[in-house]
């Protein structure tokens, strides 16, 4: 009867210990950020209400709810969408049909990296000083969202890129050989078919802008406003900002506020990112090759 | 499919932006101190006349000055008076004189942990907490104060970021205008993490408007020298200027204010104007 | 999602993308727009940079001072006596946060890369991606929220210090924060392996364990130092939880356990107060440019260690 050796149980021991430790160790890592969201949860619910989301802000912005921060928020991510997915899906098919192997290619590979690794707050200095000043747009939507777009356009042109490169070169070939053009290819056969990817890096970046606070920190949102923005030239407030008001500025606002504030923030933030997620599930179930 | 989307949104937007054009607005900018004020006017103001409304936003005292110099705003909050060489730049570049209207009048608490003993310091002694050069470092050197569970004794200096205003009238208010406050202290962003602080930190000495004050935290009575009295910080003695680190809270208008703005600083100076003021945590300005 | 900014750009083969067609004049046109879409990504970098230096160049040709810019440890702008703009108190505070942030955050993000590129099941792995990505979604100002909120308390009872907000507190938050890059590139890395590789060494009979120390480690190293890179990138460059977690103040930590400052937090926090186009305005642009020079060298380096191990 062929039985294993005693070294080899050892090692496979000491290989169950060392795999024990990795899942331990990966398992742990998460375990903050859930108890994190618990918490959050636990303390901020009681102040949760319909109320609380459909109200404005009242007594010094220590009553009352939140709802102006909600509709500047989704002002804001609307229109750094609009500007920034046309641009996005360019600079993403020049990479992906056009751009040859050369030195130029290789520089704006690098740009976006970069685009993507500059600090935000370094982003909200250049909207400073060149949307807000140097074109003129003063601390407005108009200028964040500027902001903003710029932030995000590596993420859209990676997203564009990734699904782009999914439609296969056979479908490429196939439409090139009954006589289309290569515009006429990529407009009929491989943006349709790379729509799904485009639209997930889409809802990807609306949660990315939706909490980012340092880019708008000093290009177009206040502290707080009477009136919801009217046009793209007012200024709006966010729910970014307004949790960090109130939690550093504003005094006597209720302990549960803040925390219901944040919970606001994040449930936003993380459905946004489930539809993203979903949407990459769905698509890549339904996919034709 | 997804370029209708947008076009829709777009459409939405244009729009959105062509409707009620005829709220006239207020542009109201400047002081973090004057802000949380500004902004309770502005809200209650809201129901006083619905078609005037207020952008209030904060920046500090000189960003609203700046503005004010630049044309941007109609109405500059400050917590400190113009200086003459910003009036002048302002007249240059509007053409206006700067009008100045005293809204209101605020003083600075000095605040400590409750479990701390001190029940009062005097402006020196806060000067050698906060002062540059000053030699407090531990509580045992003020008065031979021993603060239970505070680890060393040590002092934790909460103080703000350098350019607000409750910063440097805090500094010109224990120091004169010839000295720095020590760096090292903790400079927190906003009021209520001042307090929140303090109230975690049993070593800790923080400050902030009189209006913010809570019974969590001890506010120190000040005395002006040694041998003055100890006085509370009150709305009485900030309005009677016993109380040594009050001062007077300022809007500033380019040329005489519109009609609109006039009504509205009118406003706040009314009984209704006054009571939001004390609501709000401040001391209205004296009747002149 | 970001961590492919750094690893998937790929394209079609150049075969494809060189192909020309006879066309009308409006195709033309539009490839010459498609064209000038390619280039938006330098134009925003290279534009970026100059705006910042053009609202900081009136500072460095004037009050700009080498040695008390970046060896002076007083930041006093607003100074009565003597305005000092010296950074090198920010910037210990910030390679402190950094350094710190990286010690916890490398060790454990690699190792969990190695967990679910190795290890777990399949489905298993499709969890825990996801739960990587939500984390990532966590906004900045949040985080720095529960540092006010949650670790300064927990430091201040399990170390029995006076103070919550500082070093220690801005570094767990940056691990936390930094951990989705760190683990997804490293992932990324250890999967561009090829498979023959575990196959050879696994046929000679070593265990899975064995193929990850000696064979996936030695193999993936660069990408495994790019994760690390970028990682280091992120933390640099995080404000909002920096701002609220650090304590803020300008001195040099002689512990982890005191308060300090970051380069990011700095302007955050005084950029809205000082006046446009004052002299505190201009500097504070000068640190900017500061860590867009940091932040370039860190992900062009992070970006050759990548393309390096892709020839």
């Amino acid at each position: 009867m062929f039985r294993p050796s005693h070294e080899l149980t050892k090692k496979e021991l000491k290989e169950k210990n060392y795999q024990n430790l990795l899942s331990t160790i990966t398992f742990f890592l998460f375990m903050p950020a859930l108890i994190i969201i618990f918490l959050l949860f636990l303390k901020g619910y009681p102040a949760l209400s319909w109320d609380f989301i459909f109200q404005d802000p009242i007594n010094g912005m220590t009553a009352g709810g939140i709802f102006p921060t909600i509709v500047g928020t989704f002002w804001l991510v609307i229109i750094s969408v609009i500007v920034s997915c046309p641009l996005g899906v360019i600079a993403a098919i020049y990479l992906s049909e056009y751009a040859a192997d050369n030195k130029l290619n290789r520089m704006i590979r690098l740009a976006i990296l970069n685009l993507a690794g500059v600090p935000s707050i370094v982003h909200a200095l250049f909207g400073l000083g060149a949307f807000v000043l140097f074109l003129n747009m003063g601390t407005s939507i108009l200028a964040a969202s500027f902001t903003l777009a710029v932030m995000n356009l590596p993420v859209i042109i990676t997203s564009t890129l990734e699904s782009l490169q999914s439609v296969p070169l056979s479908y490429r070939e196939a439409s090139w050989n009954v006589g289309a053009s290569k515009l006429q290819t990529i407009r009929h056969i491989v943006l349709p078919n790379s729509i799904p990817g485009i639209l997930t890096g889409l809802v990807f970046s609306v949660g990315r802008s939706a909490g980012e606070t340092a880019a708008i920190l000093f290009t177009g949102v206040a502290f707080y406003l009477p009136f919801l923005p009217k046009s793209v030239f007012d200024q709006c407030m966010s729910l970014s900002m307004h949790l960090f008001t109130i939690s550093t500025q504003v005094v006597g606002v209720p302990d549960a506020y803040p925390f219901a504030t944040a919970l606001v923030l994040i449930l936003l933030i993380l459905s946004v990112n489930s539809i993203s997620v979903g949407l990459r599930y769905y698509f890549r179930t339904r996919r034709k090759w | 499919m997804k370029h209708a989307g947008l076009l829709l949104h777009t459409m939405f937007l244009f729009a959105a932006c062509s409707q009620n054009s005829s709220t006239f607005i207020i542009q109201n900018k400047g002081s973090d101190t004057l802000v949380n004020l500004a902004q309770a006017w502005a809200e209650e103001y809201k129901n006083v006349n619905q078609d005037v409304a207020l952008a209030v936003s904060g920046g500090g005292s000189g960003t609203g000055i700046a503005a004010l110099i630049n044309g941007t705003v109609d109405i500059a909050n400050s917590s400190r008076a113009i200086k003459q060489e910003e009036r002048e730049q302002a007249k240059k570049n509007t053409g206006k004189d700067v009008n100045e209207f005293i809204v209101g009048m605020d003083a600075l608490a000095v605040f400590v942990h409750p479990k701390n003993p001190l029940e009062g310091m005097t402006l020196e002694e806060a000067a050698c907490i906060y002062g540059e050069g000053g030699t407090c470092t531990h509580w045992h050197h003020v008065r031979n104060t021993v603060v239970p569970g505070c680890k060393d004794n040590r002092i934790i200096r909460v103080s703000r970021q350098s350019n607000s205003g409750t910063y440097q009238y805090f500094r010109e208010a224990i120091l004169g205008k010839k000295r720095d406050l020590k760096l090292g202290s903790m400079d927190l962003s906003g009021s209520r993490e001042s307090i929140d602080l303090v109230e975690h930190t049993p070593c800790a000495i923080g400050y902030s408007g009189m209006g913010y004050l809570n019974p969590r935290i001890k506010a120190l009575c000040i005395q002006k020298e040694g041998n003055s009295p100890c006085i509370a910080p009150t709305v009485d003695t900030a309005i009677d200027k016993s109380y040594p680190i009050s001062r007077e809270l300022y809007m500033y208008t380019s040329g005489s204010p519109s009609d609109a703005v006039k009504a509205y600083l009118d406003w706040t100076q009314s009984d209704v104007g006054h009571a939001i003021t004390i609501k709000a945590g401040y001391v209205p300005a004296r009747k002149r | 999602m970001e961590a492919k900014i750094a690893t998937e750009i790929n394209s079609a083969p150049l075969e494809w993308r060189q192909r020309k067609s006879k066309k009308p004049l409006s195709e033309k046109i539009i490839e010459g727009l498609i064209k000038g879409g390619g280039f938006s990504s330098i134009v925003f970098i290279l534009a970026i940079l100059f705006f910042i230096l053009k609202e900081a160049y009136p500072f460095l040709v004037g009050a700009f001072d080498f040695k008390e810019f970046f060896f002076s440890t007083e930041w006093n702008p607003a100074s009565v006596v003597k305005i000092k703009y010296g950074t090198f108190a920010i910037l210990v505070g910030t390679l402190m946060v950094t350094v710190l942030s990286m010690l916890i955050a490398v060790p454990l993000g690699l190792a969990c890369a190695f967990y679910i590129s190795e290890f777990c099941s399949p489905r298993l792995r499709e969890t825990y991606k996801i739960l990587i990505e939500f984390l990532a979604a966590i906004p900045s100002v949040v985080w720095g929220f529960v540092a006010i909120m949650m670790i300064n308390p927990l430091i201040i009872n399990l170390f029995d210090v006076p103070i919550g907000l500082n070093i220690l507190n801005a570094s767990i938050i940056l691990a936390l924060m930094s951990l989705p890059l760190i683990v997804s590139v490293g992932e990324d890395a250890l999967r561009a392996v090829p498979e023959s590789y575990r196959e050879a060494a696994e046929a000679m009979g070593a265990t899975k364990w064995e193929v990850a120390t000696r064979v996936l480690l030695p193999a993936a190293k660069n990408g495994l130092m790019a994760a690390a890179l970028l990682g280091v990138g992120r933390a640099l460059g995080e404000t909002m939880a920096v701002l609220m977690a650090t304590g803020h103040a300008i001195q040099i930590p002689d512990s982890i356990f005191e308060p300090g400052r970051t380069l990011t937090a700095t302007i955050a926090a005084e950029l809205g107060e000082s006046p446009k186009g004052g002299e505190h305005y201009q500097a504070l642009f000068a640190i900017g440019l500061m860590l867009f020079i940091i932040s370039f060298i860190v992900n062009v380096s992070a970006d050759y260690l990548i393309r390096g191990r892709r020839k």
